[in-house]
């Protein structure tokens, strides 16, 4: 066969802009931020190396544990709240619905939006004085309260509100592809075997849903600790530091308090974290697909 | 199922839609209303002498940190940005893809692997080297800085959406076309474009979707005439002199979430297939 010469290397060289791409600003960058993490470096990159007094700072600092509290909290109702609601909303979804395909545009739309335009919508409908509190008064309940938004152990709360009714229909879809997957012939045989509806999701449909369950939670996991724009937008990390996040610590830190160090080493610590969160979940959902 | 049933099943999907759309209802309405309406009617009431002072206040008259041209320029900007960072990117990862699936090398799989990493890391960890790169590079405040930083971190997902579309093409296609002496752009022109429409949906209304909407790169990168309008909206709503006019928060609110709103309106389906695949696989 005729293979033109320039064949062998063409596929190399288009290749290689995002190879060299990817060594220097993903690679690289992250050895870089590594490094200055064990540095003196405040306002301006210093080389002087500091061994683990960056850290030490970092672990030093109340804010920091501040903002990985909230991030606990924030992250694991985000997580199961959109789960749930998404897998619920997937299971009616799966009834042979009439209107299905519009129900499933309006669950999703959400996702199209910036967080920031979903935080600025909801810092208004959660406005103590004008927002859903005054509604519940007109409604006639004179007395209730709902002062989230601007109440230092609820404000993060408010992020999860925000943050579910953006992403649950985000993990409805992602569920609902997977129940199209399951085998219908099975279903048809535990029908045939007098199993009811019920029983039939709890015992073999959700159960062969695994592989989708792990990519769910992967994927919101990822958005709960790179989580910015959306607390930026609903709470700017207040009110004080109560809301904060490591990613507001780690902008903060490095853009404006002139501490690059630190801002580094919290840096590393939301990389190690992703870590620690992807590799199990990943390992476990090769090893579920794998096994099927 | 009985009819019981089935009627507390669509009443349970209905009051689901009803809250996916209140949010977008209560920006709409209070857009449109005047402030004197928003402080003594209902947060879900109907404007009753609906007006578009907001909007044009919005548009170009709202005050973002210093500036008081309103969301206008800073629309502009994230189109400047949006436009090419997303043609770049796809176009890349489109040869990317098809370079990696039917022009396979030692090494291939691996460099596919390595790529992969940058779908996963939090961006945080190289916004400090990127900054001072910018800086050195001269590209620091500028649309060009913006573009450059969403294409290099765009590669690995368009790469990834068209490897894992490439894959199901035939590999006996691509070899016959070899023998017949054709090479590898002729190839990918003549044989991968013409069955590429749905991928390049897919994945410009990601690259679309993620650009648009992105805050961190452009709250860190931008300077104050470069800024996206997302940047440009979070400051709107945080500059407050004197009275906070709510009514011209949720217009911007729109006005910035317009685009990928009628994105996923024209072409929902890609839209959704582009979130599964990108979750699924990355």
């Amino acid at each position: 066969m005729t293979v033109h010469s320039a064949d062998r290397w063409v596929p190399k060289l288009v290749l290689s802009p995002t190879l060299l791409a990817s060594l220097i600003f993903v690679y690289g960058f992250i050895l870089i931020t590594v490094a200055l993490s064990f540095t003196e470096s405040r306002l301006l990159p210093n080389w002087e190396w500091a061994g683990v007094d960056r850290y030490a700072d970092l672990f030093d600092n109340d804010r920091f544990w501040v903002s990985a509290k909230n991030l606990a909290i924030f992250g694991s109702l985000f997580i199961v709240i959109s789960m749930a609601v998404g897998l619920f909303l997937a299971i009616l979804l799966d009834q042979k619905i009439r209107g299905e395909g519009f129900l499933r545009a309006i669950y999703l739309y959400p996702m199209a939006l910036s967080f920031i335009v979903t935080g600025t919508a909801w810092k208004w409908m959660l406005n103590p004085g004008l927002g859903l509190e005054r509604i519940v008064q007109q409604w006639g309940f004179t007395d209730f309260t709902f002062d989230w938004l601007v109440n230092p152990d609820k404000a993060i709360y408010t992020v999860v509100i925000a943050g579910v009714w953006q992403s649950a229909g985000f993990a409805m879809a992602l569920f609902l592809a997977g129940l199209r997957g399951v085998d219908s012939e099975i279903i048809k045989a535990a029908q045939v075997d007098g199993a009811n509806l019920p029983t039939i999701y709890r015992r073999i449909i959700i159960p062969s849903l695994r592989p989708v369950f792990f990519s769910v939670a992967l994927i919101l996991a990822h958005i709960a600790i790179k989580s910015f724009d959306l607390v930026m937008a609903l709470t700017g990390g207040g009110p004080g530091t109560a809301s904060d996040v490591p990613a507001i610590f780690m902008y903060q830190f490095s853009f404006s308090r002139g501490q690059l160090g630190v801002g580094a080493a919290s840096a590393v610590m939301m990389l190690m974290t992703i870590m620690a969160v992807m590799v199990p979940l990943m390992y476990a959902e090769a090893k579920s697909g794998s096994a099927r | 199922m009985n009819a019981a049933s089935r009627f507390f099943l669509y009443a349970v999907l209905a009051l689901a839609a009803l809250y996916a759309l209140a949010p977008l209802w209560v920006m709409l309405a209070t857009s449109f209303k005047s402030l004197d309406e928003i402080r003594e009617g209902s947060l879900i009431a109907a404007p009753q002498a609906p007006t578009i002072a907001a909007w044009s206040k919005a548009w170009s008259g709202a005050c973002t940190g210093v500036r008081c041209e309103g969301l206008k320029p800073f629309f502009i900007n994230s189109l400047l940005m949006t436009i090419p960072a997303v043609l770049i990117s796809t176009i890349i990862g489109a040869l990317n893809g098809y370079a990696l699936t039917h022009w396979k090398f030692r090494g291939s799989e691996l460099l596919f692997t390595a790529l992969l990493l940058g779908c996963f890391i939090p961006f945080q960890v190289v916004l400090l080297p990127m900054a001072r790169t910018l800086g050195a590079l001269g590209f620091v405040d500028s649309i060009f800085g913006l573009i450059f930083v969403h294409v290099v971190y765009g590669l690995a997902f368009t790469t990834l959406f068209f490897r894992n579309y490439y894959v199901g093409v035939p590999g006996e296609l691509i070899k016959a076309a070899r023998v017949d002496g054709a090479g590898f752009f002729t190839i990918f022109w003549r044989i991968l474009m013409p069955i590429s429409g749905p991928i390049f949906m897919v994945c410009v209304i990601w690259q679309f979707t993620q650009i648009w909407n992105d805050f961190l790169f452009g709250v860190v990168f931008a300077g104050s005439d470069s800024q996206p309008v997302t940047v440009a909206l979070n400051n709107l709503v945080r500059t407050s002199t004197g009275v906070k006019e709510y009514n011209v928060d949720m217009a911007a609110a729109i006005i910035a979430a317009l685009p990928t709103l009628l994105v996923y309106i024209v072409a929902g389906k890609y839209f959704v297939r582009g979130l599964t695949a990108g979750a699924v696989k990355g």
